[in-house]
């Protein structure tokens, strides 16, 4: 090469060299699936971050739906320009944490980052979902959420059902109440259908879904929610299906709306929905933890959490992480998120947010908002109710949902379709253990 | 004196043929030969491992039974749909091709559907026919029939072929209103006027006439049935329940989307495209010896 050619290219680099510090700011992409007010939410912590401080820029934008977002993170990773910060989804947790390399975990950012950190100050209940099982934090919780029983209760009233339902049995019971009283298409319902009546279902009764603490201690797991309890619940949603005195409700919470129509007058679904329930229902209405077998001993045992945290893409540069760092710690303060679990209706992440609502005396007010978190913390979390990681588990609950619809549709005993489903899902589980490694 | 060009130049052909050949590999070939490569792999969804396993994905995919439910599953809904749209689309046709007043609003009316975004159109089926939410199942209901797409298989793929047929016809009427047009007037009236009845006049004449048009939607519309309809399914069933509207085309999307295990999902997609090809060459091998250029 001649010294001319050096030189140009010599010039070259110099001119990009120069270039990259012209920005003083360094911008942090966030990519999200939050709508409505919860993309309002979005927008205003990040402008409040950003106003806070001046070295740094996080930019949210929103990606569609919790699956997309996630699908569009993993193909831009592919791609080579992935967001800083990524939102997924609970389910997706285990895809994301098989990802070596593609993440940073969250307690590496923060120790490399030199950032003040305690994994004590969070809520074990919603960290521990989020954790490797040596208690380091991998991502960061942002909007969790619990499954709760909502209650119309002047229906109740009406049909003369005087005490809100603690018991399946008593739900039963309450149900063909309400039917005779003229809810002739709907005695009680759910959404998600699978979280609801095997995930949660399982923790709630304190029985593994799978082995290895549900796959949290490792990707070897092994389902086994095929056993009599859930077989037994299955079964009773069967013989109730054929009268409507339970009517399903489809796999994800698109029916969310038959309770604040009037027509369902007990839906379970989870605690996120109080926003829309406030907007929407038009009479008297309120949460209750979810309902239990009392026959089985020690139930209820705790509720698991839904909703979705913050991953750190891998192969950024330090400063960069830096900034990320900062976020977090940023979201974390208390009275931050004081306030945002006050606003969204989303879980507090930390004991100190979580201590000062209750000072405040905000669940006096609003008994509601206090359900899921009762539910979290009803008891010291068991192998079987610390939470559940399973790979590809956003196909898995539509196979599982699949084997549930034939059930209910009378095409398969409740035996049958939970075997199936325990069968269908691990050939799932080990495909993914092979990619995983 | 005899006037012809001469082009000695034994590179000119190709080079005029390059652009063309340069679109069908970057869009045909490549991708084409992308899917088969991958189908050999076993791939996690960030492709940070990536392992050649031969043909494992295709054992793997022919050992479920769920594969052969969604090969029949796409039988019964590409037979359905195609068959639907071709013969809706042809009535309407006809009727258009008469001497109507509103003859243009109608037919711009008809042509809306298809500007719809296969999604979009999903999501307007969910919307109507939802057991609960649904403006068009609320009165099925009160009328005690049990409409619910939910839990009943029949019920779902009822919705999803309407949904599917709604969104097909549009096309499958512009081609045949232009067939129609371009068959000469006084062939038809000979007819008329030999006594053969409107029927008769259809059968005998319009329809072998319309032929090619029809060949060509024949083709087009499989096409269509087996690729660009998991968007529709995807709004409107998820492919439930219990996967009764689960189509071969839906399950290379949930394996590779949803499930992130894009080697299954390239076994399926090649498998998909042997299967199209092969029934285009049978189209083209004895369906088109009846029609009539």
């Amino acid at each position: 090469m001649n010294f001319r050619h050096y030189g140009i290219a010599a010039a070259l680099a110099s001119t990009l060299a120069l270039a990259s510090p012209a920005y003083a700011v360094t911008e942090l992409q966030w990519w999200h699936a939050m709508t409505g007010g919860n993309n309002d939410i979005v927008n205003k912590l990040a402008e409040e971050f950003n106003a806070s401080q001046s070295d740094y820029k996080v930019v949210p934008s929103f990606k569609g739906s919790y699956p997309d977002t996630m699908n569009a993170g993993i193909a831009a990773f592919r791609a080579g320009n992935a967001p800083h910060i990524i939102q997924v989804f609970e389910v997706g947790t285990a895809t994301m944490m098989s990802a070596t390399g593609a993440v940073k975990p969250v307690y590496q950012l923060m120790k490399d980052a030199g950032e003040p950190f305690d994994p004590k100050a969070y809520l074990p209940a919603i960290t521990g979902y989020y954790s490797t099982s040596k208690g380091d934090m991998l991502s960061f919780p942002f909007n969790s959420s619990s499954m709760v029983m909502w209650i119309n209760k002047d229906e109740l009233k009406k049909a003369g059902v005087d005490e809100i339902p603690k018991t399946w049995p008593e739900v039963f019971e309450a149900a063909k109440k309400l039917k005779a009283a003229g809810h002739a298409t709907c005695g009680f319902s759910n959404a998600w259908a699978t979280w609801a009546n095997i995930e949660q279902f399982s923790a709630w009764h304190n029985v593994a879904i799978g082995t290895k603490a549900n796959g949290l201690d490792g990707f070897d797991t092994v389902l086994d929610f095929n056993g009599p309890l859930q077989v037994k619940h299955l079964q009773n949603l069967i013989d109730l299906q054929k009268d409507k005195t339970y009517d399903y409700s489809g796999r994800a919470n698109a029916s969310e709306s038959r309770f604040a129509s009037g027509e369902c007058a007990i839906f379970l679904t989870s605690s996120g929905y109080y926003a829309t329930a406030k907007g929407t229902a038009k009479f008297d209405f309120t949460s209750a933890p979810m309902p239990y077998y009392p026959d089985v001993a020690g139930a209820p045992q705790n509720s698991i959490i839904g909703g979705a945290s913050l991953w750190v893409m891998g192969g950024k540069k330090p400063e960069e992480y830096k900034g990320v760092a900062k976020f977090f710690t940023f979201l974390s303060d208390t009275n931050r998120q004081a306030k945002l679990h006050q606003e969204s209706g989303y879980l507090p992440i930390t004991k100190a947010a979580y201590e000062k609502t209750k000072a405040d005396g905000f669940y006096e007010k609003n008994p509601i908002l206090q359900t899921p978190l009762k539910e979290l913390t009803n008891k010291e979390p068991t192998e079987n109710s610390r939470g559940l990681r399973f790979g590809n588990m956003v196909q898995m609950r539509d196979i599982w949902a699949e084997e549930m619809e034939s059930a209910l549709a009378g095409k398969k005993t409740a035996k049958e379709a939970l075997d199936a489903a325990v069968t269908r899902g691990n050939v799932m589980l080990r495909t993914f253990e092979k990619t995983a490694k | 004196m005899e006037k012809s060009a001469f082009f000695n130049s034994k590179l000119l052909p190709y080079l005029l043929l390059v652009p063309q050949l340069i679109i069908t590999f970057v869009f045909f070939y490549w991708p084409a030969s992308q899917a088969v490569w991958q189908s050999f792999l076993r791939e996690d969804a960030f492709g940070l491992s990536s392992e050649f396993i031969g043909l494992e994905n295709y054992q793997a995919l022919f050992a479920q039974p769920e594969y052969y439910k969604a090969m029949l599953t796409t039988l019964v809904f590409s037979t359905l749909v195609a068959a639907l749209s071709l013969g809706i689309a042809l009535l309407f046709a006809t009727q258009a091709d008469k001497n109507l007043k509103a003859a243009p609003a109608y037919k711009t009316f008809m042509i809306w559907p298809y500007a719809v975004a296969p999604a979009v159109a999903g999501v307007l089926w969910f919307f109507m026919f939802h057991p609960s939410l649904g403006t068009l199942a609320r009165p099925l209901r009160m009328m005690g029939f049990d409409w619910n797409p939910l839990l009943n298989g029949n019920h779902a793929m009822t919705l999803v072929v309407m949904a599917a047929v709604w969104k097909q016809i549009s096309y499958n009427f512009l081609f045949f209103l232009a067939g129609l047009q371009s068959i000469p007037r006084s062939v038809i009236e000979a007819g008329a006027i030999d006594g053969a009845g409107p029927m008769r006049r259809f059968w005998t004449i319009v329809f072998p006439l319309l032929s090619p048009t029809t060949f060509f939607l024949l083709v087009v519309n499989v096409v269509y049935v087996f690729f660009d309809t998991f968007g529709i399914i995807d709004a409107v069933t998820g492919g439930g329940p219990a996967g009764a509207t689960t189509t071969m085309v839906y399950k290379v999307y949930a394996d590779g989307r949803l499930g992130g295990d894009l080697g299954s999902s390239a076994a399926q997609s090649v498998v998909l495209m042997v299967i199209v090809i092969a029934l285009t060459a049978v189209q083209f091998r004895y369906v088109e010896r009846k029609v009539q250029y």
